[in-house]
Order: structure tokens, then sequence, then C-alpha cells
């Protein structure tokens, strides 16, 4: 610590700095520093500005309900739409409980070991994992090997399987955020173990888990790169039926109509990225809002 | 006194234990102890399997990674894929040098980290040391916002925003360009790199800090002599994790970068990055099990084990300075 300090500042002979100088530098990095936080505001209002200039005039009833088409004014999101539906509908059905589970697992069961360890390095590295890299697992294991070709439930799973560490920490910050005195009284009652985390320990960290959950879906609802690499189609004039039909999303059908060199079709584009947000913002304001109650009732 | 109360409902076993004289029907309480047990034990094992997903998924991507990149390897020798400066396995005249795909992953990134390192490091010195509690708070959030927006909403500003100012400013600009997309990226990694950085930054012990001031220095040169060089680790991790994030992002790439792999450094021309390969040949007729779709694995492959490596060196940085801290 002390050489450190002494190496950082040069002897007192050879340091004069000026005043000003000094007091003007300091002054220039505090505005560096605005200017830059600023930046980021400024992208973030510009990035929403031009979607919705560009996009909010196509978002109507037809838009929503139309199949996609050649002709852009026809064109609509209604196969994409329950696609995505679909799609996140079985996502949440498998990583829900998986994830809630490998949470208790962990928080409540793991003995402190080389496997849990282990288990834990994984779950921070599949984070970091590009999520084009679990499309091409879920086209070599699902469509593939599975042979259930490029279907819902192909889709479903690999998202499944790439929002389940998000699901996984999250759950387990509300499970630790339970107080033990809660385990120990259900204890002294003379509950087993599972009886203690299903009917003390669950109740109590619900909120939380819901709000990760919902956050996690909501990630899997902008995904494309994975989906695309299944082979989810770019463009389905029919409704999505149920699990094992093929079909598109959302940010799929986005990123088609952004694909193709009309303008028109750009338009649409942007009125689908108006919609894709606005599912978003939901999302995130029913968490955000399950989060507030949450913290109201802990108090 | 409150932790009991909400309790959620009255406990089946304190239920059973009171309806039942103790000391009684032996037979049955000694059956319903079994049936716990089980019930424990079977739960255990579930929560077990829930919690071992993790490792079978990582085990699955390697698996199905290898497993095409071998049978891709057969046919191409590795030293020709590594080394080659030719990318063409869907033209006629194929050839598998996959450095320019290369090239232009990291060409991408270093543009995403030109503009989120510094930006992003100065905005969480800017939330740690300058801005007050309830101004962070405000700030803090909507920044988040720009991390959760979907990466294909990114991709369409980046064409339909970027690209055209940047042609504005250099004529020469090709619609499909590096700068754009990979500016674009920058602020899309932004939040993150903010946030590990500025947990390095607060970090860092406040004796130290008092102890600058106390003497004289300037707020700036207490940040920049002493916070930053202590936060040096954490933010050579976000460093790191942003460069892995840039170099595996797929969409913005796929959509304003272009789909022509070649080498150099040029930003305004197009490139295709290893990701945005992936997509081309996914969105294409490409039959599977033929050499072109084995590439897609060769080039996931030379992917995950770049994001990997990245992953575990930050992983490294971040525990050393909770080490030297806490």
């Amino acid at each position: 610590m002390s050489a450190q300090s002494t190496a950082a500042i040069p002897s007192a002979d050879v340091w004069r700095p000026s005043q000003t100088r000094r007091r003007w530098s300091g002054w220039l990095f505090y505005g560096l520093a605005v200017v830059s936080t600023l930046m980021g505001l400024v992208m973030l209002g510009a990035l929403l500005f031009d979607i919705v200039t560009d996009g909010a005039g196509q978002v109507d009833w037809h838009f929503l309900t139309n199949y996609p088409s050649r002709i852009a004014d026809n064109a609509g999101l209604r196969s994409a739409l329950l696609g995505s539906l679909w799609m996140l509908a079985f996502t949440a059905i498998i990583a829900f409980p998986l994830g809630v589970g490998a949470a208790i697992y962990l928080e409540e069961y793991a003995p402190d070991n080389w496997l849990t360890r282990f288990i834990q390095l994984n779950i921070a590295n599949l984070a970091g994992v590009p999520s084009i890299v679990y499309g091409l697992l879920g086209l070599g294991l699902f469509v593939r090997w599975l042979a259930l070709g490029r279907v819902v439930l192909a889709g479903s799973m690999t998202m499944a399987l790439l929002i389940l560490p998000l699901i996984i920490v999250a759950s387990r910050e509300a499970i630790r955020a339970v107080p033990d005195s809660l385990r120990e009284g259900s204890y002294a009652l003379g509950a087993t173990r599972w009886q203690m985390v299903r009917q003390t320990v669950l109740p109590s960290a619900a909120g939380g888990i819901l709000t990760g959950t919902i956050l996690a879906l909501a990630r899997a609802i902008g995904e494309t790169a994975p989906l695309i690499t299944i082979g989810a189609l770019t463009y389905v004039a029919f409704d999505p039926n149920g699990p094992l039909d093929i079909f598109t999303v959302l940010p799929i059908q986005i990123f088609n109509w952004v694909s193709l060199p009309q303008k028109e079709f750009h338009s649409l584009a942007a009125g689908g990225i108006v919609v894709l947000l606005v599912v978003l913002l939901t999302a995130n304001s029913l968490a955000v809002y399950l989060r507030y109650r949450m913290q109201r009732r802990l108090q | 006194m409150d932790s009991l109360k909400s309790l959620p409902r009255a406990h089946p076993a304190a239920d059973a234990a009171a309806s039942e004289p103790a000391g009684l029907d032996f037979t049955r309480s000694r059956r319903d102890s079994l049936r716990r047990k089980l019930v424990e034990r079977s739960v255990h094992a579930v929560l077990f399997l829930c919690a071992l997903i993790s490792v079978l998924t990582t085990t699955g991507i390697v698996i199905t990674l290898l497993g095409e990149t071998i049978l891709f390897f057969g046919e191409v020798p590795i030293v020709d894929f590594l080394t080659g400066t030719r990318w063409t396995p869907l033209f006629a005249s194929k050839s598998f040098g996959v450095l320019p795909l290369v090239n232009g992953t990291i060409v991408v990134a270093l543009v995403a980290i030109v503009v989120a390192v510094p930006i992003g490091l100065l905005t969480a010195i800017f939330l740690s040391e300058f801005a007050p509690a309830r101004l962070r708070s405000v700030v803090k959030p909507v920044l988040e916002v720009l991390a959760g927006i979907p990466t294909v909403v990114y991709g369409y500003f980046a064409l339909q925003f970027v690209t055209p100012i940047l042609r504005d400013i250099f004529p020469q600009t090709q619609i499909f360009n590096v700068a754009s997309a990979g500016i674009v990226m920058g602020f899309m990694i932004l939040p993150m790199m903010a946030s590990i950085s500025e947990d390095a930054l607060r970090a860092v012990p406040r004796d130290l800090r008092e102890g600058a001031f106390a003497l004289g220095a300037t707020r700036f040169e207490v940040v920049s002599r002493v916070v930053v060089p202590g936060a040096l680790s954490g933010i050579l991790a976000a460093v790191i994790l942003s460069i892995s994030r840039a170099i595996g992002e797929t969409m913005i790439v796929a959509i304003a970068a272009g789909l022509q792999p070649q080498m150099g450094f040029d930003l305004l021309r197009s490139m295709e990055t290893m990701t945005a390969y992936i997509v081309q040949v996914s969105l294409g007729d490409t039959p599977q099990g033929g050499i072109e779709f084995r590439t897609i694995f060769a080039v996931g492959t030379l992917l995950f084990v770049m994001t990997l490596v990245m992953n575990l060196l930050s992983d490294l940085l971040v525990r050393r300075y909770r080490e030297a801290y806490e």
C-alpha cells in the first residue's frame, strides 16, 4: 500500500503544479464525465425518437392482425405475434421450474463441495456464452438429434437454456433474502426441509423469483439470433397452432423487413419495433411493480 | 412474532400431531415418517437434477460444436482454416480460411470498445465519484434500459439512423459498414461497461480517498491517481467482458455491417463477422449435413473458445480485486 502511494506521487521537490492548472483540469474532467454520462442518455433518446417517428404511424389493428405480405400496405405481424406467444409460453413452462429448482437446490440443499462449486462456475460461464452459440446447440441437439425440426418447441427449449442462468441467479438472490428466522421457525414446528422450503421460503421469495423470471422472459422475447440459427422461418403466412408447428417470432419478422431493400418495409420494421418495445415495456413495468409490492410486504 | 405470523398456513405436521393423541397408533406415524422420508429424498434428487442441467448444457454445447467441427476438420485441414485469408465456402470455388471473418469480428469489436470503454468508464466515475445519490438513482436505471433493448432494434438504428449520418460526413461510406455497426454496438455494451467499472470503483475503500484528500489532492487527482489505479483490475475485467460481448453480438452486425468477408481495417466498408456468417448460412437453404453446413459449427466453436477464454480471464480479474479489498 505505502509503496504504491509513494510511487504514484512524485517527490515534493519535482512536483510544483500551478494551482490554476490543477483547478482547470479538475473542471475539465468533471465536464468530460458529465458529457459522457449524457451521451448514453442522448443516444437512448435518439434511438427511441427515431423509432417512434418512423414506426408509430404503422401500428394499427390491421398491422397487428394481418399476415406478412409482399405488398407492404397489407403486411402485418399476426403470425409473428402468435409465434412469439407460443414460443414464450413453452419457454416459461420449461425454464421456470428448472431455474427455480436449481436455485432452491443451490441455496437450500447443496453441500459445499467441488460439485456445487463446479455447477456454480458453470452457471456463471453459461451467462457469458453468446446467444448464437445456444442457437447452434439447439440446432444440433433439438432440431437434428431429437429430430424435432424447426418447430416452436425446439425454439422454446433453446431459449429456455439461454435464459436459465438469468432465472437461477435472480431466484437465488430472492431465496437468499428470506431471513433465517423464518426457516428456523418452520423447523421448530417440525417441518422437514422440503416442507420448510415449500411453505416458508418459496412464498416469501415468490415476488423476487417472479420478477427475475419476467425479466428473463423479456430477454427471450427480444432474442433473434438463436432462433434464426435453429431455422425459424422468416416468412410465415399462417397461424402456428401448437408446439410442433413451424413458426416465426416478432424480432425475426422485424429483421426480415429491415433486410428488404424497399423503404416501405423499413417503416414496417419500425412499426414492429414499436410493438416489440411496448411489449417489453409492459413486461418490465410488471416486474418493477412486483418488486415494489414485494419490498413493501417485507417491510 | 411477525415472522411466525407470516408463515402461510398451519403446518400439516403440526395438525397431525394435534389431532392424534401422542404415543398411539405407531404404525401410522411410522408409515407417515417413511413416506415423508421418501418425499424428501425424491425432492432432493429432482432439485439436484435441475441444478445439473447447467452442466449438461455446457456439455451439450461442447459436444454439439465439437462433433460437427471434427467432421469439418476431416475435410479441411485445421491449419488452412485458421491461417487462410479467403473465405468462400458458399461459392463454387470453395476456400475455408476463417481469417477474414475473424478480422471483421475484431474490427467491429474494436470500434465498439473505442466507444464503450471511455464513455462507460467516465460514466462510472461520474456515478460513483461525482453524482449525488438521487441523481445516480435516476440515471442508472435509465442507462440500464440501453442494455435491455433487443439487438435487432439496434441493428435497425445503425442502418437507418447512424449510417445515413456517416454517409453525409464521409460520402464514400458503404450502405453496410463496420463503423455504424461498431458505434451502435458500443452504446449497447455501455451499460455493462459502466456498471462493472462502477462496482470496481466503489469497492475502493473510502480511507484511500480520504487519505488523498487529506494530502490536499483535488477530486480529479484523487480519482485519477488513487481510485482508478485501485480499481484497475476490475476495470480491466469490464473491458475484457465488453470485448467478449462485442465478439458474440450478432444481429447488429448481421443487419448493419454486411456480408462480405474481407481483410483490412477500412471502417467505412462492409465486413462480415463470424456471427453474421452463421446467420447468413442459417437464413439460406444450405442443406444440413454438407460441408457448407459444418462451417457454421467450426466458426461457432472458434467463437465459443474466444468468448470463453475472455470470460474466464475477466472472472479471474474480478476475483482479484474482491480479494484485495474484502
